[in-house]
């Protein structure tokens, strides 16, 4: 893999900094939750951190993302607030949405999210719209729409793809293509699987094909498509090929064997960056052992934040139905 | 027409965020010309076609009000909206209450609904569908006055708004349309516009006509109809009362309790399908809080269970008429205790 030494320092540890916080979060959430500590269910990013990352870093603060039902890499890596989050994954009053969302919809509007999808593919209309407010409003910002491959075969997907680009929207649609369809392996049910960055042709727009397991990649790829959005040159397609660790949900049965998820892992993410920092001398294993133990630490506080928390009360259970 | 069209301009006059989308209002203005002549007043930016996306449309409007716009979405006839249906019922109507609060849904969805020769995908009134999705206002004129005052008042509003426009008080064909629109045939109920700014609250009933011994709850064309029937019952010397909710959701409730607290019977005429319409729904409030009020049986006017039929005869037979609403009040009034 190409060397590291090339990229800024500081970008370098914002990236590890950023796939480590999504790490750490998403593996202490499962554990939480296998014990039995919240209601619901929960959908893990695990495996496909560099994507999350590697886009939100191609993003200004003030640029919108929407996001899905595997959302909390999303946010984490779009800024989110650990206490926030796990308040609301517990139902709690300070949650990010009042413990109104829990894991499926957790989103906060101040970092830019405009909401996180139960509905898979719902979020790219959604995009579209807020592309098309930029350009009325005049601002300079640019959406990045995260989806999957399960995604890319509803409807939504060809009525955003085809709007963004006849509007030349400021639309960077992110595709992390898992392979996997909720509990469906997508190959069964979609002819053509591998490079559905290629059906950006079919929109008149650019589409490229990455290793969604590779941060500097992702960064670059769609580093490249914001500027082009950014500067009223239209949407752009990026397909990211990456791995979910887990299951479609924690819990949930997984029809990959064994093996498959063995092999797959080992190509991972987090890891295969680690090892590009020691070899490229911008780590140690001291200061990787430091930097996990600090964010383990930010994690494990936000827990006991969010356990001693207020529950939302059943009184608000009504509240924000209407805009007054 | 005139009168939304007024509504579009003084609004968007008002407040650059208000944009128009939609199929084919830009050039061709607008299925039923309500759009006409808007985007050579405010350009292409601000009234824009868009392509045969329902999902995209609906969900595009959410994602730009989301973000600082107030968008009128236009579905070409409300069968289609059935296309970005989740769009509106997942999305629109439920992203600020998922979100705590964090956002607001200013878009308004305008549609034509009801029955005019063109079958059974272009002819229904699909009101229930959207009073059942909590989040949604609802409205329904049958006037140009309210259509206007309505209209600019949903455009306000921070919620997502469906506005039903019944075909048949448009006041002119649509462009290859041979069915006539009823107007020519309606009283003075069929209140004009006025070029003033002003607005129509919404959530608030109006009785048409003030009567003492029933009341038609009515929407849309059906106020009319109403109408239409209790002149015909004046020369029996028996008094109906037509209050009109114009905002279907949220509903006045308080209006339909008054309104037959007075009158002691009740008839709802609408012209979607029976079963968990619109009708249903003021029944079950007659029944819930009305009950000690009523003399006689509630009694719905509204389409059977069926899809609207094409040839003239056949759609008659399912679209309520006037006969339709003196049967059943006739029924009321002699199985009155």
């Amino acid at each position: 893999m190409e060397s590291l030494k090339a990229l800024d320092k500081g970008l370098v540890e914002r990236m590890h900094e950023g796939m480590l916080r999504i790490r750490l979060f998403e593996e202490t959430q499962s554990r939480l939750f296998k014990a039995g500590e919240q209601e619901g269910f929960t959908h893990l990013y695990l495996g496909e951190e560099a994507i999350a990352v590697g886009a939100c870093l191609a993003l200004n603060p003030d640029d919108f993302i929407t996001s899905t039902h595997r959302g909390h890499g999303h946010m984490i890596a779009k800024g989110g607030d650990f206490k926030k989050m796990f308040a609301e994954l517990y139902g709690r009053t300070p949650g990010a949405c009042l413990g109104r969302s829990g894991s499926l919809h957790i989103a906060d509007r101040g970092i830019g999210m405009l909401g996180a999808n139960g509905l898979v593919g719902d979020g790219n209309p959604i995009a579209v719209g807020a592309g098309y407010s930029i350009r009325l409003r005049g601002t300079k910002q640019v959406v990045a729409s995260f989806f999957g491959d399960g995604a890319s075969n509803q409807g939504t997907f060809h009525e955003s793809l085809n709007m963004a680009a006849s509007f030349d929207l400021p639309v960077v649609f992110v595709l992390e293509n898992n392979g996997m369809s909720c509990g469906t392996i997508t190959a069964s049910v979609c002819k053509v699987l591998q490079n559905l960055g290629d059906r950006a042709v079919a929109y008149g727009i650019p589409g490229e094909n990455i290793d969604g397991m590779d941060v500097v990649e992702v960064y670059r790829t769609v580093g490249k498509a914001v500027e082009r959005a950014r500067a009223g040159k239209g949407p752009t397609l990026v397909n990211c090929q990456t791995f979910r660790h887990h299951g479609h949900f924690e819990g949930d049965i997984d029809v990959r064997t064994p093996q498959q998820i063995k092999e797959a892992q080992s190509h991972d993410a987090v890891a295969d960056f680690e090892k590009r920092m020691l070899r490229d001398g911008l780590a140690t294993e001291k200061s990787i052992r430091e930097r996990r133990e600090r964010i383990q630490a930010l994690v494990d506080e936000a827990v006991d934040f969010a356990r001693g928390a207020p529950k939302a009360p059943a009184a608000d259970a009504m509240k924000f139905v209407y805009a007054e | 027409m005139g009168a939304l069209r007024q509504a579009l301009i003084e609004e968007m006059d008002r407040d650059p965020a208000v944009v128009l989308l939609g199929q084919d209002i830009e050039v061709f203005g607008g299925a039923y010309r309500v759009t006409e002549g808007l985007a050579a007043r405010y350009g292409s930016r601000r009234v824009r076609d868009t392509p045969i996306s329902e999902a995209a449309m609906i969900g595009a409007a959410v994602g730009a009000a989301m973000t600082g716009l107030r968008p009128v979405v236009e579905i070409q006839f409300n069968d289609f909206i059935a296309c970005g249906m989740d769009q509106l019922c997942n999305q629109a109507a439920k992203i600020r209450f998922m979100m705590g609060g964090q956002v607001a849904v200013p878009m308004v969805l305008r549609a034509p609904c009801g029955a005019t020769g063109r079958a059974a995908q272009h002819s229904q009134s699909l009101e229930a569908w959207f009073m059942h999705t909590p989040g949604l206002k609802v409205l329904m004129p049958s006037s140009p006055y309210d259509a206007k005052g309505l209209l600019k008042s949903a455009i306000r509003d921070d919620n997502p708004v469906v506005v039903l426009e019944h075909k048949m008080l448009y006041g002119g064909a649509s462009p290859g349309g041979k069915a006539k629109t009823a107007v020519d045939s309606l009283g003075a109920a069929y209140r004009p516009a006025p070029d003033e700014d002003y607005l129509v609250p919404l959530g608030r009933a109006e009785i048409k006509r003030p009567g003492r011994d029933l009341t038609v709850v009515a929407t849309g064309l059906m106020v009319h109809k109403a109408l239409a029937a209790a002149a015909e019952l004046e020369k029996e010397g028996i008094s109906l009362e037509v209050l009109d909710p114009r905002t279907l959701a949220p509903l006045d409730r308080e209006a339909i309790l008054d309104s037959v607290a007075r009158t002691g019977r009740a008839v709802i005429a609408s012209e979607d399908v029976i079963t968990c319409g619109f009708g249903s729904e003021v029944a079950a409030l007659l029944a819930d809080r009305g009950l000690f009020h009523l003399l006689a049986p509630v009694r719905r006017v509204c389409v059977p269970d069926t899809p609207i039929p094409f040839a003239p005869a056949l759609e008659q037979e399912v679209i309520p008429q006037v006969q339709d609403i003196l049967r059943a009040v006739r029924e009321v009034l002699e199985a009155s205790a």
